[in-house]
């Protein structure tokens, strides 16, 4: 499942389907089981219609009913409309989260149920961490 | 906008992410991404058999853990987690640096489409899922560690758990 098209196309899965959502919703929308399993519908198809190789099944769903989304995704920050902006010129918010180097957890309770589900041994599912 | 003037707008094309990242990257001074390019698609495998006869993975990156399970990190997270394909669904979680958390965090099946597949297994459409689900973090910035550390991994995986198909949902 893809919902970056050009990014896909150019890694060449032998098949792919194509979900024209914003990035963070590959497999549907939140709290629409109906669309999501007719996405999954639509996309295992997929499996048994797409016969050659590199292909890509668009499917047609729409996130909303216009596509003006699109305009801000990624897309350069405009200037000047805040008094006293003194950021830099690229055009560009620097929004990348700092890489941290520890597990990130959801919630503290998160935290708190791995370090009492690790203690002492070897997890089997965690693989390739070193504890 | 009216309704039907909302459903005659024209839709737009698809977004072309890899000019847009890479301006971005290169606009705040980072070094140029190297994107992954492959010449020619991936070797074609043949279906052996029907879906509704068939046992299917699911490999997800989006950084989705459950909960007892060790969180991912932020800087190229070789690791994976395996599920189990009967967790409950409140139990899932997701961690990430690179996309918007809010909807995921609020219904897991946006990025990791577990519920949708139960009901299609439940329905006959899907033989049966594996006992596991693979999730991983992906950004990671080393083609080279993905290959040589991480694919074999899950490669193996599928294999053991003898799937016959298997879905990538990557985000």
């Amino acid at each position: 499942m893809s919902s970056a098209r050009d990014i896909t196309r150019a890694a060449g899965p032998a098949r792919s389907v194509y979900l024209d959502f914003p990035l963070g919703h590959t497999s549907g929308r939140p709290h629409d089981p109906e669309l999501n399993l007719t996405i999954m519908r639509e996309t295992l198809a997929a499996f048994e219609t797409l016969t050659e190789p590199g292909s890509m099944l668009h499917l047609n769903h729409r996130w909303s009913s216009t596509d003006n989304w699109k305009d801000k995704v990624f897309a350069p920050v405009e200037r000047g409309e805040v008094a006293g902006d003194s950021s830099p010129s690229s055009g560009y918010d620097d929004d990348r989260v700092l890489r941290h180097e520890t597990p990130q957890y959801q919630t503290e309770e998160d935290a708190a149920a791995a370090h009492a589900e690790h203690e002492g041994e070897d997890c089997l599912v965690c693989a390739g961490i070193d504890y | 906008m009216t309704g039907a003037d909302a459903s005659l707008q024209q839709r737009q094309r698809p977004i072309d992410y890899i000019p847009r990242i890479t301006a971005q990257y290169s606009g705040l001074g980072y070094g140029e991404y190297q994107w992954l390019h492959s010449d020619e698609p991936s070797e074609w495998t043949p279906v052996q058999r029907p879906l509704r006869e068939s046992r299917l993975g699911l490999i997800a990156t989006g950084g989705i853990y459950a909960s007892g399970q060790t969180a991912f990190h932020y800087k190229d997270d070789t690791t994976y987690r395996a599920i189990p394909t009967d967790v409950g669904t409140p139990d899932l979680r997701a961690t990430h640096f690179a996309y918007d958390l809010t909807d995921a965090r609020d219904d897991i099946n946006v990025v990791f489409p577990i519920d949708a597949l139960r009901t299609l297994v439940a329905q006959g459409e899907i033989g049966e899922l594996g006992p596991s689900a693979y999730t991983l973090m992906g950004g990671i910035y080393s083609m080279r560690r993905v290959r040589e550390e991480l694919i074999p991994q899950l490669v193996q995986r599928c294999l053991e758990d003898e799937l016959d198909v298997v879905l990538l949902v990557p985000v």
